[in-house]
């Protein structure tokens, strides 16, 4: 579409530019004040300059909980995508079967992520859990509390469980927007199923697609309430993702300082890679 | 093929439902038959759970806490995106598209980012422990999440809709409100969805920004561990309780959310 330039429009932003810069910049200038500096309580403050950061880039810990955040989401990636992708390949495209599925993929998308973390710590519970119970009846020595490996397992299936759906709702709605004129040619062609996925249903799903790592990619980058209540970051620090390792360290010890430029930096990885996502989204947008 | 085809997703919905279900199984029964015996449906079954709930004034306040703000923020969001994502798809600007993607980085902020600084700014402004607080706070990443799903759906309407209104001798009140708002209806309606889910779902900060008065159910759960042991009926009851809004709200919009993903704007 054609847009005029209208310098008037302005007017029509400045409700949302005023909420979300009241909710946005103010925040994010405190986090700034408190990077460059040390506090000692009751509002005393010192000019620091940039050595939190140069702390934190250096630290152990912050590469630990960094290195464990990256393989984390990578794994959801991974598994989440190819498994969204086949099940919405092989839903119902029409009668009864659609709003069920719909409706029943939906539910784990509204429980409050606490709860979802409650339900699975629930869940996987050794002794009294229906997962925690049944894996080691059937010999394997199952604990999440306790074995690192376990409470990796749990927490991946936990998201699997929480977000898959997301991921098979976009692409549905990808797969229902092409034509039936496109499988009718695939048809005369003699085309194989595999040529018909390859060739019709990717390229038509690129833009959902993209859209859906973006999400995922974002929301379990940023992963927190759900590891909390399942495994509080335990056993010792194998569960310790990004998220929570800033929350313990700047509400649980009031380490302020560093806790600000880890902020800073975990926000600009965010932004870095959305950027480049955000980027290849907006140039097939204009190409096509 | 057929079979096949349905045991996949039949598979996946019997893996959404399985906590879901031990969940609900759990609130039925009491603490001491949870902790004592491991059973696959309640042997003793109980209402107590949820008689304490619906009784106790402090844990279904919570869900009256927790529903507000969220309506609070859900009309606030829509009717603030509304005129931006209407001068977003029909405008050009000075600086429009980096605002636009301004906007869209307060979605990808990691709330843990915010907690503190939220915590101390809305304690200046006096507006700690309201659920005011919470809703304009969640407005942080749902008004990027509303004006992008708004503008996709204004997108689709032609233009042409706006210039035969004008000729016709429209005001831009009259014809925003009478002709384009009901045009785009289902859009709305798909906003107000994610909205709500978004800020019903949303912990961190709701519980950062809450003492006592607006505290949301979601971390008054949380209490069950520190009193008087570990209540785990209890916490399952409040648990499933949090489900129903949720399932309440996609029943109604089950129609559009596929339309509403299609969009690409989700």
């Amino acid at each position: 579409m054609n847009k005029t330039f209208n310098q008037k429009a302005w007017f029509f932003v400045i409700p949302v530019f005023v909420l979300v810069a009241f909710n946005a910049a103010v925040p994010l200038m405190t986090v700034v004040n408190y990077s460059f500096q040390e506090t000692f309580g009751s509002n005393v403050f010192a000019w620091e300059g940039t050595r939190w950061f140069k702390e934190i880039l250096h630290s152990e810990r912050f590469h630990a909980s960094l290195g464990r955040q990256v393989i984390f989401t990578f794994i959801i990636l991974l598994i989440q995508l190819p498994l969204g992708i086949g099940i919405a390949l092989t839903m119902p495209k029409k009668g009864w079967g659609v709003p069920v599925c719909l409706i029943l993929m939906s539910m784990p998308l509204l429980i409050p992520w606490n709860v979802v973390g409650a339900m699975w710590n629930i869940f996987a519970l050794p002794d009294i859990g229906f997962l925690g119970n049944s894996l080691n009846t059937l010999g394997f020595d199952y604990n999440f509390t306790q074995q690192s490996g376990d409470a990796w397992f749990t927490t991946i299936l936990m998201d699997v469980w929480h977000w898959t759906s997301l991921v098979v709702l976009l692409s549905y709605a990808g797969l229902n927007s092409i034509q039936p004129a496109y499988y009718q040619a695939a048809e005369i062609d003699g085309a194989s199923r595999w040529d018909v996925f390859r060739y019709i249903e990717l390229p038509k799903m690129k833009k959902v697609l993209t859209l859906a790592i973006l999400l995922r990619f974002m929301d379990s980058f940023m992963i927190y309430t759900e590891p909390f209540v399942l495994t509080g970051g335990g056993p010792g620090n194998a569960t310790n993702f990004l998220s929570l390792d800033l929350v313990k360290m700047a509400l649980g010890q009031f380490d302020l300082g560093p806790a600000a430029a880890m902020s800073l930096i975990y926000f600009l990885i965010v932004l870095l890679i959305c950027w480049v996502f955000y980027s290849i989204m907006m140039r097939d947008e204009a190409r096509s | 093929m057929n079979k096949i085809k349905w045991f996949v997703p039949t598979i996946y919905i019997v893996f959404l439902m399985l906590p879901i279900y031990w969940l609900l199984n759990m609130s039925f029964k009491t603490t001491t038959e949870i902790i004592n015996v491991y059973s696959l449906w309640p042997q003793d079954f109980t209402l107590d759970n949820y008689k304490t709930i619906f009784t106790d004034s402090t844990w279904y306040m919570g869900y009256v806490n927790s529903i507000t703000y969220t309506v609070f923020n859900t009309i606030i969001s829509v009717s603030a995106a509304l005129p931006a994502a209407y001068a977003f798809s029909r405008y050009k600007f000075l600086g429009d598209k980096h605002l636009f993607f301004w906007l869209l980085t307060n979605r990808m902020a990691p709330p843990a980012v915010f907690a503190l600084p939220f915590f101390q700014f809305y304690s200046s402004v006096n507006l700690f422990d309201t659920h005011i607080a919470i809703a304009l706070s969640h407005c942080l990443f749902n008004i990027p999440l509303a004006v992008w799903i708004l503008e996709g759906f204004m997108s689709a309407v032609p233009k042409e809709l706006d210039e035969t209104a004008y000729v016709d001798g429209y005001s831009f009140g009259r014809f925003f409100f009478k002709i384009f708002i009901p045009t785009i209806a289902a859009g709305i309606g798909i906003t107000m969805f994610f909205c709500f889910m978004f800020s019903w779902v949303e912990l961190l900060l709701a519980k950062t920004l809450t003492a006592t008065i607006a505290k949301p159910i979601a971390a008054i759960m949380t209490r069950t561990s520190s009193t008087s042991g570990y209540e785990l009926g209890l916490l399952a009851a409040a648990g499933s309780l949090t489900i129903i809004p949720g399932a309440v709200v996609i029943y109604f919009v089950r129609n559009y959310i596929a339309k509403g993903f299609a969009m690409g704007r989700v």
